[in-house]
């Protein structure tokens, strides 16, 4: 199968990249985009072939075994949606790799840059053609992870690293509830991929359980798409550099939600609670961003609401699940991501430029950037929804969708043209008020400090200057002088994406052919044919269209009043989730704190207390309770001299434990009782047991004296009698207890199944004569895997306790601290 | 710790005993031994070292930080376990070849890197902790 291991080699490739990146960029520069480039673009070929199947209504359901002993596969599923989705990360993504070669040229840490875009757009991509319900969600999680990575790129500020945090934890906390739900269909159904789910028809929607796993699946979508009221971290990550808000946190990322919804719309929608929740959460999120995005002057933060709001419309549209609703939502969808992946970058080449992106200080900045504020325009136009434009042609089939039924759609209608005529406004007040009017002086060119106050708009928390300034921000080229137009790897993207939302609606046929109507019949899990073309004509949808043009030239008119009023509105509100999200987490804190200073007072002799009064209690009260004490042991005849000598041995060093004057004498003396046991596992057979058992005595003694020597404890026992006595007795029960157990456990008959199993099969099946290995290493290898894990994780644990304990004693160029904490 | 003796012997000692760790390592899947042992004993030879010498000097004799060392075994165990999916066997399937070496058939395996993998964890783990317990008491 040749063509199965090149699609997934192209889905991997991306990971190769970013490992490869920050040595492309240390020989090349910011030059290395142009090569890191290829591979998206790569990818985007790759799925083209794919294009004419699809559009003939094929679908590609391939992959490789992943956990067959679970039913699991790694495997893809390619069809309308999830091809129209690769083509967007990968066509998108090769322009935003362009682009950040522009925008973060000189930044010292551009190839980490590029490791982290490239991890996240190997890992959206992912997302959209898994086909395994694991796989996706895997990658599903990665996106959060490299997303976590993106917007806290500049981390020497408090504002991203707090985004980042926010945007981790509440993604992350959408993955879990997500993962409940797959799980709980793959309980239900026993299908474990989508194509599979998708022919199952009506089981998951007459499942008594549908609307428990409609919540858990909606939780995951929800958060990852900003839907109100998860919506808060997205304005946040504009902490992040430009290319990512342009391509996570509009054009890819935050539409997996949105995709998620689509992908299960045919086996999960239609339902009454499906056509309730999504137009309600979806509706109140479109007017809900779109109002707060006139509320803002950051360029950025504007472009963040109207995602929000976009992104609650294309949540309502799927909710809908009308046939006009579906072909609405595909075309706005890409619409979206071509306009407001061109308006973010065109934010960023402004910022870039000047200095600012704070809309009040931006003006006539037509004549220095010609080409950026053509690129602007069009990109608003599409926006906007305007002819001869993708986003109108999706704005007339949104209002065919939502006038086509009862009275109840009135209302979302009411929303639409409310958040569609805001939205409008911001499309011009971002692409139009910055380049018009009498030149103003950019703080560039005026003030040169206070570049870095504008910066950071999102969070409350205002930064003090980063301690590294080359990495902490970028360097405008404008520097030397007036803003001017930018290079060409800057104004590439954004140039193609709005050209993009230009031509997709000039050859109309064309493109609803090769991708809206596979994308929309994909969705809908029948055929659906569209053929809208971006020709106004009289009907009410145009009337409508018209209407917000209207309303929004208004508001746009009018915009530093609503700014005011809503400014106003929020004072009087006052609190929202924002707040909400740091209260819960100093909350959770807080909690966290009592619950461990109850639970972990802190003394290491009540801990003990506690473990062994339950380890006694555990092995004495069931026996006690049922009446299973072991019988008396039969002692053998016949001990030979050198077995008594050890077990002498053994008895001779226990009173030396209790006995001894001194700690040090104490922690000794129990080694020899390790090594009198590990004498009779090696004269019983277990050479191998023996040899662990001697190397761990010796690094017992040899850590717990270390310790014992760091706690600084007066070397000698100085327990009162009337401590010791208890002490003893816990002792004595839990030795008591551990012997009877033992005796009890050889006692039963010795089942030899297992190890005649190994005995007979070690050496033809895994070529090795030492059982007990090959135990370890191969017919029980993954618990090994995990052991190991385990092993590192609790010495990476203990060297962070070490380290919290000793931080003060630390000189700063201690080499232990080289490759950890510092960066 | 001071004294003559040790450091004379250190050296000599701790040689021999990671020789001995690696021989442990590779004779266990026939005989006596395997990673897990092999890295306790390379753990202790490290240990000798250290109190003769200081840990500053383990750290040196090391070259990489132990819990790189131990994030490297992981890493290549998991990958041992990762190659079988290239011959569309399970995961942690065994694979083994047997060149032959100047006349000699070496058999080699994925269980083989896997073990080492472990030798490397239980090396780099309990040596970061060990090294570091040292540490504070030179502090100290």
């Amino acid at each position: 199968m040749p063509a199965t291991s090149l699609t997934f080699f192209v889905l991997l490739s991306p990971f190769i990249a970013a490992a490869l990146a920050p040595l492309a960029t240390r020989l090349l520069g910011h030059r290395a985009a142009w090569l890191l480039a290829l591979v998206p673009a790569g990818i985007f070929l790759h799925f083209t072939r794919f294009s004419a199947d699809v559009a003939g209504g094929g679908t590609t359901a391939e992959g490789y075994d992943w956990i067959p002993s679970l039913g699991l596969r790694f495997s893809w599923l390619i069809d309308g949606l999830s091809l129209t989705f690769a083509l967007m990360i990968s066509g998108i993504g090769t322009l935003i790799v362009l682009y950040a070669g522009g925008y973060l040229k000189g930044h010292a840490q551009q190839g980490r840059f590029f490791a982290y875009i490239l991890l996240f757009m190997g890992s959206m991509l992912g997302v959209v053609v898994s086909d395994s319900l694991f796989s996706l969600f895997v990658y599903w999680e990665l996106t959060s992870i490299t997303s976590f990575l993106l917007i806290g790129f500049e981390h020497e500020r408090t504002a991203a690293r707090r985004a980042a945090f926010q945007a981790l934890v509440v993604t992350g906390g959408g993955g879990l509830s997500l993962l409940a739900g797959l799980l709980m269909i793959w309980n239900i159904t026993g299908i474990a991929d989508l194509s599979g789910l998708l022919a199952s028809g009506e089981t998951l929607r007459s499942a008594p359980l549908y609307p428990v796993i409609l919540v858990l699946i909606l939780g995951g979508a929800f958060t990852k798409s900003a839907q109100f009221p998860f919506h808060f971290w997205l304005p946040n990550a504009m902490e992040a550099p430009t290319p990512v808000s342009a391509y996570l946190h509009s054009a890819t990322m935050v539409k997996a939600g949105v995709y998620l919804v689509m992908r299960l719309f045919p086996v999960m929608g239609g339902t009454v609670l499906w056509e309730t929740i999504l137009p309600l959460f979806g509706g109140v999120t479109l007017v809900f961003g779109a109002v707060l995005a006139v509320r803002h002057v950051d360029l950025k933060m504007m472009l963040a609401y109207t995602t929000m709001a976009s992104l609650g419309l294309l949540v309502m549209l799927t909710g809908l699940g009308s046939e006009r609703a579906i072909d609405a939502a595909v075309l706005y969808l890409v619409a979206h991501a071509l306009f407001k992946g061109a308006l973010f970058m065109v934010a960023g080449i402004i910022d870039h430029e000047t200095g600012t992106r704070n809309l009040t200080k931006l003006a006539g900045l037509a004549r220095a950037m010609p080409l950026t504020f053509a690129i602007a325009m069009v990109a608003a136009l599409s926006m906007g929804g305007l002819p001869p434009f993708l986003g109108f042609v999706a704005k007339e089939e949104i209002y065919a969708a939502l006038t086509a039924g009862d009275s109840a759609l009135m209302l979302a209608c009411a929303a639409a043209v409310l958040g569609n005529a805001l939205m409008f406004a911001v499309a011009f007040a971002v692409a139009l008020k910055p380049f018009v009017g009498p030149v103003l002086p950019s703080p560039q060119r005026g003030e040169g400090g206070s570049k870095s106050r504008m910066r950071g708009t999102a969070g409350s928390e205002q930064v003090a200057t980063p301690p590294h300034p080359p990495s902490g921000h970028l360097l405008p080229v404008g520097e030397k002088g007036e803003p001017h137009d930018p290079p060409v790897l800057l104004w590439l993207g954004p140039a193609l994406m709005a050209l993009g939302g230009l031509l997709t609606a000039l050859f109309a046929p064309a493109f609803h052919a090769a991708i809206s109507s596979p994308m929309a019949s994909a969705v809908a899990g029948e055929t659906h044919v569209i053929d809208l073309l971006p020709v106004p004509h009289w009907s009410l949808p145009l009337a409508l269209s018209l209407v917000t043009i209207a309303i929004g030239v208004g508001f746009y008119l009018v915009l530093a009043r609503i700014r005011a009023g809503v400014a106003k509105g929020l004072d009087i509100l006052g609190w929202g989730p924002d707040r909400g999200f740091d209260q819960a987490i100093a909350g959770l804190v807080r909690f966290s704190v009592g619950v461990t200073r109850r639970l972990q007072p802190g003394r290491l002799d009540s801990y003990m207390t506690v473990t062994f009064v339950l380890l006694a209690l555990v092995l004495l009260v069931p026996p006690a309770v049922y009446g299973e004490f072991a019988r008396a042991p039969l002692f053998p005849a016949h001990i030979p001299w050198h077995e008594l000598a050890i077990i002498l041995l053994a008895v001779i060093g226990l009173p030396a434990v209790v006995l001894a004057k001194n700690r040090l004498t104490a922690i000794v003396s129990l080694g020899i009782q390790g090594f009198a046991v590990a004498m009779i596992f090696l004269l019983y057979g277990a050479p191998d047991l023996a040899f662990t058992q001697f190397m761990v005595e010796t690094l017992s003694v040899v850590i717990l004296t270390l310790v014992m020597t760091r706690l600084r404890l007066s070397p000698s026992d100085r327990r009162p009698l009337s401590q010791v006595l208890p002490d003893a007795a816990i002792a004595i029960a839990c030795g008591l207890g551990m012997m009877l157990f033992l005796m009890k456990v050889t006692e039963a008959p010795f089942d030899s199944s297992l190890s005649d199993f190994f005995e007979r099969f070690s050496k033809p099946l895994a070529h090795g004569g030492n059982i007990v290995n090959v135990i370890i290493v191969d017919f029980r290898g993954t618990d090994t895997l995990g052991e190991i894990a385990v092993v590192m994780v609790a010495a990476l644990s203990i060297l962070s306790l070490i380290r919290v304990r000793a931080g003060a004693l630390r000189r700063p160029d201690d080499p232990a601290e080289t490759d950890g904490g510092r960066r | 710790m001071n004294s003559l003796i040790l450091r004379t012997i250190a050296p000599v000692l701790v040689s021999l005993m990671v020789l001995f760790s690696i021989f442990v390592l590779l004779r266990g899947h026939n005989e006596p031994g395997g990673g897990f042992i092999g890295g306790l004993i390379a753990v202790a030879a490290l240990s000798i070292y250290g109190i003769a010498f200081g840990v500053g000097a383990v750290r040196r004799a090391l070259r990489f930080h132990p819990a790189t060392i131990a994030g490297a075994g992981l890493m290549l165990a998991t990958l041992s376990g990762l190659v079988s999916a290239l011959f569309g066997a399970p995961f942690m399937t065994g694979l083994w070849v047997t060149p032959v070496i100047f006349g000699t058939e070496i058999p080699l395996a994925t269980v083989m890197s896997f073990d080492i993998g472990v030798y490397l964890v239980v090396v780099g783990a309990i040596g970061a902790v060990a090294l570091s317990l040292e540490e504070e008491e030179d502090d100290a």
